[in-house]
């Protein structure tokens, strides 16, 4: 995950997640590997447990942020993932600059710092020997921005589901749009929500997992349009990002506004799942809805 | 709220634009323009204002005196036209998006004054409350029946206040959207107007779910089996504008935007000051004609010499025009084959580079 600094760049909408959001990773007074400072309750702890934790702190139950192909060890049966269109790679259409910085030297170097091509990552694997379409966001690219690559991925894979007459599970992590392709980015909304519409008349069963941070056009498309909407628990989940609101209507939030709990007692997700759980609730979920 | 649009729309159309008919398909005539004193001057239209100001001086002079300065007046009207036209063949994408924002703009409620017959508003989504944001209700525009979805955001403060300065909440979308399920049932086509900064970033919103309403409405519109026409007639704010513009057809007028994220917004992130707007608003490619080569809009509806503000008879006319021909278009269409089209227009929409490219950074320059 990048530095704190460089991610609020990397946010494409004035949704200032990675400000709000505990930081992920590293702190700079642990010493580097070994060892790691919970956000949540300030616990030491030794990296390997809190990898074989699934990246959860033992101590208070935080889940700390996961990248994509981390999450699918985590979530796939193991060694069961394989990966689709992977050479579905990102342009740079608007040829996008500022203050001396170029769109097309950021994805190269993103794509050298986390070895990805895009933000998206797709295949087909197994759940608890359930096959399904699996799309996972990757977090630790651009911020999870969503761009024509991460529109075009998933929706192959929404149609790959289709075909396949696949259960599809999408999890989602994302900063909103990638402001570097401008309106394109804006349309991946609209394009992966009629990939999603005809998944749904083919009967498709969508599992949508929200994850921190899932915010602006993410949510307010495909996040928000699965059959059933799971959450990790105190997972930040909004359209508009906190601040901005708190710009808008000048005052102060509610306590645990956006977060995952929030949005349960509000109606917009149907359970909050803990990361342990993940894989059996999505295994029982599949069982119920498919014979 | 009848007799309220029409005071406004009078305010608006003071002098020689005042709109003369409502919706009749006549061959238009476009007058030589006339500078109009009660425009308000753009910072980039500088000359301009001064030149239309001493066209009006020159006139009242020659009431006071009596003399004769109509050949003055006359060179200086047509310098007045050519500089008006110079200046708008060239706008940058910040001037685009600063007549986008006009305060004189001509808003929906002004196009439906001027084009829609027998509008019949409904109101509500049903479930919470009626969103005046988003207006919607039915009406005939040129000799076609329609369903017609329009964001409204005011034009004095008592105005912007009611229709919260076009910013929708989720009610709107939803109203939005119960309203073109029941333009499907009876086949009537739909015509959205878009015209907002973007949704409403607030409490309420978040909490009745802004996000679902605007997601469900992108997943509905794909596959609405009646026909679907939008036009951006002033700004495209993101996620609330695209939460009724999933159609058919998409348009721009020709000085509106259409944008991922407002130019200020952007820059904000990216420059780290919002003062660096003009910049992003470049950056972004937000014109009609940037979108057009984009492939995300169809078609760029041309405005008047000196933008929409300057003549809203004649841009409504042109929009009248668009929308009843691309109607009958889709018309024509099976509904099988609407949405098949539908389908790939919006699938088409993004630009990848495959298969496995060069560096991105080598195919960008």
């Amino acid at each position: 995950m990048a530095e704190e600094t460089t991610q609020s760049e990397e946010i494409t909408t004035p949704y200032d997640v990675a400000k709000l959001a505990p930081p992920p990773r590293k702190k700079r007074d642990v010493p580097d590997g070994l060892w790691m400072r919970c956000p949540g309750c300030e616990a030491m702890l030794y990296r390997k447990t809190v990898a074989e934790n699934l990246d959860v702190c033992p101590e208070c139950g935080e889940h700390f942020r996961v990248g994509g192909r981390r999450r699918i060890e985590q979530l796939a049966d193991t060694g069961s993932f394989e990966e689709l269109f992977t050479d579905v790679a990102p342009a740079d259409p608007l040829e996008f600059h500022w203050s001396g910085k170029s769109y097309a030297e950021r994805l190269s170097k993103e794509q050298k710092d986390t070895g990805e091509t895009e933000s998206m990552l797709t295949g087909a694997a197994y759940i608890k020997g359930r096959r399904v379409a699996l799309g996972v966001m990757a977090g630790d690219f651009l911020m999870g921005s969503m761009g024509s690559v991460l529109g075009e991925k998933l929706t192959r894979l929404i149609e790959y589901a289709t075909r396949e007459h696949l259960p599809l599970v999408v999890v989602c992590i994302s900063g909103g749009a990638r402001m570097h392709e401008g309106a394109l980015s804006l349309m991946q909304m609209g394009k992966t929500s009629a990939a999603l519409a005809r998944y749904d008349d083919a009967g498709g069963l969508y599992i949508a997992v929200l994850t921190d941070p899932t915010t602006g056009g993410t949510t307010a498309s495909f996040a928000m349009l699965g059959d059933v909407i799971i959450a990790e628990p105190k997972a930040l989940i909004g359209f508009a990002g906190p601040r901005v609101i708190a710009n808008t209507i000048k005052a102060e939030l509610p306590e645990g506004f956006q977060r995952a709990e929030f949005l349960l007692e509000k109606g917009f997700v149907d359970m909050i799942v803990p990361r342990h759980e993940l894989r059996s609730e999505i295994a029982r979920l599949i069982d119920y809805f498919q014979a | 709220m009848n007799r309220s649009r029409r005071r406004t729309a009078s305010r608006v159309f003071r002098g020689s634009n005042r709109p003369r008919r409502s919706g009749q398909n006549r061959p238009h005539e476009t007058p030589m323009p006339q500078p109009q004193d009660n425009i308000v001057g753009l910072p980039f239209e500088k000359p301009i204002i001064r030149l239309q100001r001493q066209i009006a001086d020159l006139e009242t002079e020659q009431i006071k005196t009596g003399r004769d300065y109509a050949s003055e007046i006359r060179q200086f009207r047509a310098q007045y036209v050519s500089l008006l036209r110079k200046t708008y063949q060239s706008l940058s994408p910040w001037e685009t998006v600063q007549v986008a924002r006009h305060p004189q703009r001509p808003l929906s409620r002004d196009y439906i004054g001027l084009i829609v017959k027998n509008f019949v508003e409904l109101h509500g989504d049903r479930r919470f409350a009626d969103d005046k944001a988003i207006v919607g209700g039915l009406g005939r525009i040129g000799t076609e029946k329609v369903l017609l979805l329009a964001q409204q955001k005011g034009r004095d403060t008592k105005e912007k206040l009611a229709h919260n300065f076009g910013m929708a909440q989720p009610e709107g979308y939803r109203k939005a959207l119960r309203l073109m399920k029941l333009a499907e049932k009876f086949r009537l086509p739909v015509v959205t107007l878009i015209d907002t900064p973007g949704a409403y970033p607030g409490i309420g919103s978040e909490e009745r779910g802004v996000a679902e309403a605007i997601a469900r409405n992108l997943l509905e519109m794909s596959r609405l089996r009646t026909p679907i026409v939008c036009v951006v007639i002033g700004e495209g704010g993101s996620g609330g504008a695209l939460g009724v513009a999933v159609g058919d057809k998409v348009a721009m007028l020709e000085f509106a935007y259409y944008s991922v994220i407002s130019p200020e917004g952007c820059a904000s992130i990216l420059w780290r000051t919002g003062e660096k707007a003009p910049e992003a608003a470049e950056a972004l490619k937000l014109t009609a004609s940037h979108l057009k080569s984009l492939g995300i809009v169809d078609e760029a509806i041309p405005e008047p010499l000196g933008g929409a503000h300057r003549n809203p008879s004649e841009t409504a006319h042109n929009l009248e025009r668009y929308i009843v021909r691309t109607l009958r278009e889709l018309r024509r269409l099976e509904t099988d084959e609407l949405l098949a089209r539908r389908y790939e227009s919006w699938r088409d929409k993004g630009k990848v580079l495959e298969p496995q490219p060069a560096e991105p950074a080598a195919a960008a320059k």
